[in-house]
């Protein structure tokens, strides 16, 4: 199961420079750790260390699953399936 | 519809249905036109009522100069009230936007102060949030944060949809400072629970999201995630190909964001419709078309629109 992930500029020098990448996983908790095993650091810069058994997302980082929020849609344990395209941006303002 | 001034006349706008974008007769779309406020855009709300608590909290005074970062409508919209309340306004506005919005604020008397592309709002905000600093007399209404923002909604879009569509299954609205969907849902969480807040955010190119680290990013105060049920980011692709499909089929000339509003509102309808439920969807449309046309949103394939569109704040 292969999941294309794009990643925000910010966060490229984890990815050698790439714009997207592919990693597996069941849930977004899975594919985080796959990505973070392929790109070390990643998984760092997305969750919050600082909580007691693994974190959450960071307050300004947002993850959409086919365009869809994560944080409506189950966060960390959201499910994936094979074709699902993961978006990953920080969070900007509006208005 | 007679007023005295053109101030009372904000709010009260029409909520049209789209027979031909609506799936079936079960489930269907209704687009509340707030392009018909005073400037011409849903803005008019939140700026009017937070210029009035700020003179009744006693912060506005005669003679007062308002400072406000903005991507543009909220400015134009403060503009036009300062102008016939007598305040100087100064707006900081990144410069990645679209030049009818420009001219617009200064037709209506606002200093313009531009900030980086890059970094889009959250430039717009530090960069107001300086100036403030260094002019401690200044009054920053701060529609991120300023309560009368999501207030304005609360009181008004909020009941005009409810009295309009009582049978409303579904609210969609953008979302840029938050204000108009934490506001709604306010309200239809105390008057009518079962509706469903979507909130449809634009999703950019790269430079709007050029921070130089994580710690850069920004959600408005405003926001609370609680108040809203899904959210979905919407790219340039889909709001253009949305706001042709508008005008197209239902005659709406809208707004780039209003693209964006709808594909999020379309996809509400196609779940309906697959899960064999009824629906009434309502959506803003936030703005007209007019002050984008300079983009070429509006010309040529949507390959090119999209193109075009890169590094502009759109919405």
């Amino acid at each position: 199961m292969t999941i294309e992930v794009k990643i925000p500029t910010i966060l490229r020098t984890y990815t050698g420079g790439e714009k997207s990448v592919e990693a597996e996983g069941g849930t977004l908790t899975e594919l985080i750790d796959n990505l973070d095993a392929n790109h070390p650091g990643l998984k760092d810069r997305l969750l919050d260390g600082s909580v007691e058994g693994g974190g959450d997302l960071r307050r300004f980082v947002n993850v959409y699953i086919n365009d869809e929020d994560v944080r409506f849609i189950g966060g960390l344990d959201a499910t994936l399936a094979d074709g699902d395209q993961v978006v990953v941006l920080p969070a900007v303002a509006g208005g | 519809m007679r007023f005295d001034n053109l101030l009372q006349s904000v709010g009260g706008t029409p909520l049209v249905g789209l027979p031909r974008l609506s799936p079936t007769p079960d489930v269907r779309i209704w687009a509340k036109l707030e392009d018909r406020n005073p400037t011409g855009s849903i803005k008019d709300r939140p700026a009017l009522l937070m210029i009035e608590q700020a003179e009744k909290d006693g912060l506005l005074r005669p003679g007062c100069t308002i400072l406000e970062p903005t991507s543009g409508n909220t400015g134009i919209s403060l503009a036009m009230a300062a102008k016939l309340k007598g305040y100087r306004i100064v707006c900081v506005m990144p410069e990645n936007t679209s030049d009818e919005r420009r001219q617009l604020l200064r037709m209506w008397g606002a200093e313009i102060v531009s900030s980086p592309a890059a970094g889009g709002s959250n430039e717009a905000v530090r960069v107001a949030k300086r100036i403030a600093d260094e002019h401690p007399d200044w009054v920053m209404l701060y529609q991120y944060g300023n309560p009368a923002n999501a207030l304005s909604h609360e009181q008004g879009t909020g009941p005009e949809l409810l009295a309009d569509l009582p049978e409303i299954t579904h609210f969609v609205a953008g979302l840029g400072t938050t204000g108009t969907l934490m506001g709604v849902s306010r309200f239809f969480r105390a008057h009518k629970p079962s509706v469903k807040i979507v909130a449809a955010e634009p999703r950019y190119g790269e430079l709007v999201y050029g921070l130089r680290n994580l710690d850069e990013g920004f959600v408005p105060e405003l926001y609370d995630a609680d108040l809203i049920d899904s959210r979905f980011s919407v790219g340039p692709r889909d709001a253009v190909r949305r706001v042709r499909e508008l005008l197209e089929l239902e005659g709406i000339f809208a707004g780039i964001s209003t693209g964006a509003i709808l594909h999020a509102a379309m996809g509400q309808a196609a779940k309906a419709v697959k899960a064999g439920e009824r629906a009434e969807i309502a959506f803003v449309v936030a703005d007209g078309g007019w002050k984008y046309l300079s983009t070429g949103a509006y010309e040529g394939t949507v390959d090119d629109a999209e193109e075009r569109l890169e590094g502009q704040l759109w919405a």
